[in-house]
């Protein structure tokens, strides 16, 4: 039994997978052969067996986890020790807890923000060119690179000295007849936090892109060809038509790239692992969870995460209702 | 008359023509900005994996390694040092396929049959329990996590792989059940009465006709949940003990940046061979991606 929960080498690896699968095989075909067994199944009988896994575990691990954890922040270190709201206070005074919450704000407004921007007028510049397909591969690739990948790819562009930033900012010195040394771009705040969060703009501007310019495409061929003979030029059509017309598409782009933003946890794990000023709430919750075992922190930083997440998705919901209506 | 009004339009038509080419050039310049900005950082990191020289690695830009006179530098050596023994790429890889592999296929077929009941069962309370789970989306994964640590530690199955493919699962399921639901309920009602008409259990249903149906769906939910199981940090650090019997690529990767931090050498094919994999699903699968986004299926 060792080989499946403790499997040393590659082979022992893959047989413990296919024995965890075929036992997955095993339970679904139990599912559905008692789901077969009587002549005629009530539907809810059916919609009971057919519910019963996930409802089980999305019970055992969401809804249950989430009560304890939302108890246990008004809990101490190791959650037996009620202390009130403290540890929101804690958060909400401490500087070093504001410079978390200030950050995790340039996160969840510079990314969408930027992402759609960019991810807009790429969007439409490469509408109708030749190199279309090929032009919008490049800006969504970085899409499929983990941001472990993705954080990996800048910190070599911030290399303090062999970094392509590093090169560039010597260069322009040198065109203004200074001769400089590239600073330790990450360890610069307040530098390093916009540097980090243009790496996910880096990574969401490929989603927008590709949303925005599905959108774009249904905008109906007649409208453009009428705005255009009212003689509207490039720039006015932008703003006039093509905007409000895909405005429900925005909405969306910019709320999921918001909540994107507000849980980025891998690049600031990765690039500076919260150092110098450059932490977030998503970093600050695992650090204080699993390196510092401040369970009860760790849980107050969760719930705010929480908290700041309901009224973006709540907004995105209704919206994404509203533009349904709409097709 | 009509003469005249043709000719307006024809100055029209060059008037816009002409707008066109003005703003042509800049419109050019900024897509290739940022086409450049966005596919440079790239290209230098892929570079570097294969420049062999560790002191030219070191001390100059990888552009200068793209001199005829330098070619010769070009090889695999790092890739050969990271999968060697000292630090073992290879054995992080296939624990990268065993979480994934499963991490995908129970979540996928656990929502089909709980999509299956949402769309096509009637049972007493079911609009409320849909939206309870999709409103369960919402929660972030950090706000399970140490409760479920503490479960996973009272079993003894921590730092295991089947912790990680239970919380994949978990994790994934409010957002498969409701895309799946979504794509389950323009099958047409028709299709489905007929063959219970015929005589067809509910097993039948699912299994003959509505699964058939539901492929492209599926291949649109699994890539995204490929994607994001493949490149989780977050999870792997929680729950996987960054051990080599269990860590994922993501998770040593990240080791890696963190104490040996510049050194490139090692890093960028690193990279590289954890991006393989995604990138070639990505690019063969692309059209089903895209639909998966359009659909809504993003994870925040």
């Amino acid at each position: 039994m060792d080989i499946l929960l403790h499997p040393e080498s590659g082979v022992q690896k893959i047989v413990a997978m296919l024995f965890a699968i075929l036992l997955f095989v095993v339970v679904v075909a139990v599912v559905l052969f008692i789901t077969n067994l009587p002549k005629r199944m009530p539907s809810w009988g059916v919609a009971l067996l057919f519910l019963l896994p996930s409802l089980a575990l999305i019970c055992f691990g969401l809804i249950y986890p989430s009560i304890v954890t939302f108890r246990n922040s008004f809990y101490g270190r190791d959650g037996t020790q009620g202390v009130g709201w403290a540890n929101y206070v804690q958060i909400f005074t401490n500087p070093d807890f504001l410079r978390v919450l200030l950050n995790t704000v340039l996160w969840t407004i510079l990314v969408p923000l930027v992402s759609t921007i960019v991810g807009l007028v790429y969007a439409v510049l490469v509408d109708r060119t030749r190199y279309e397909k090929f032009a919008k591969m490049l800006i969504f690739l970085p899409m499929a690179i983990s941001m472990v990948g993705a954080s990996i790819i800048w910190k070599f562009v911030y290399d303090q000295r062999v970094g392509l930033l590093s090169a560039v900012y010597v260069w322009v010195a040198k065109l203004f007849g200074h001769t400089v040394t590239a600073p330790q771009w990450l360890m610069n705040a307040p530098l390093n936090t916009f540097l980090l969060i243009f790496v996910m703009i880096w990574i969401e501007a490929g989603y927008a892109m590709t949303v925005l310019s599905t959108a774009i495409k249904g905008i109906p061929e007649d409208l453009v060809e009428a705005s255009r003979l009212d003689g509207l030029n490039g720039w006015q059509q932008f703003i006039y038509l093509t905007i409000p017309m895909i405005r429900p598409s925005i909405v969306v782009v910019v709320t999921t790239v918001a909540m994107a933003g507000l849980k980025s946890f891998d690049i600031v794990r990765t690039m500076t692992a919260g150092n110098y000023d450059t932490s977030v709430i998503a970093n600050e919750f695992y650090t204080q969870s699993f390196q510092n075992q401040n369970t009860g922190l760790g849980a107050a930083l969760a719930v705010l995460m929480f908290i700041i997440v309901i009224p973006v998705v709540v907004f995105n919901i209704f919206q994404l209702r509203k533009s349904q209506d709409v097709r | 008359m009509s003469e005249k009004k043709k000719k307006l339009t024809r100055r029209e038509k060059a008037l816009i023509r002409t707008k066109n080419k003005l703003s042509s050039p800049w419109a050019t310049a900024i897509s290739i900005i940022i086409a450049a900005l966005w596919t440079i950082p790239t290209v230098g990191l892929l570079v570097t994996s294969f420049r062999q020289n560790r002191m030219a690695i070191s001390t100059s830009g990888w552009w200068t390694s793209l001199l005829p006179k330098n070619w010769s530098d070009f090889g695999l050596a790092n890739y050969k040092t990271v999968l060697g023994s000292g630090y073992n790429l290879g054995s992080y890889l296939i624990n990268s396929f065993v979480i994934t592999i499963p991490g995908v296929l129970i979540p996928i077929t656990l929502a089909l049959l709980a999509a299956y009941a949402f769309a096509w069962c009637d049972f007493p309370g079911k609009n409320i329990l849909f939206v309870i789970v999709f409103a369960l989306q919402v929660v972030p994964v950090q706000v399970t996590m140490i409760p479920l640590l503490t479960q996973y530690v009272k079993w003894g199955i921590n730092n295991t792989f089947w912790v990680l493919w239970l919380c994949h699962t978990i994790f994934g399921l409010p957002l498969a059940i409701f895309m799946l639901h979504n794509f389950m309920c323009d099958i047409p009602r028709e299709l489905v009465e007929a063959a219970k008409v015929d005589g067809a259990g509910d097993v039948q249903v699912f299994l003959k006709i509505v699964l058939p149906l539901m492929v492209p769906a599926v291949a649109s939910f699994a890539i995204f949940q490929f994607l994001w199981v493949w490149n989780d940090l977050l999870v792997a650090l929680a729950f996987a003990g960054n051990t080599p019997a269990t860590a994922p690529l993501t998770a040593r990767l990240s080791d890696m940046v963190g104490s040996r931090g510049s050194a490139w050498y090692l890093l960028a094919p690193g990279a590289f061979i954890a991006m393989i994999v995604p990138v070639l699903v990505f690019l063969f699968l692309q059209r089903y991606f895209v639909r998966g986004m359009l659909a809504g299926a993003v994870k925040g």
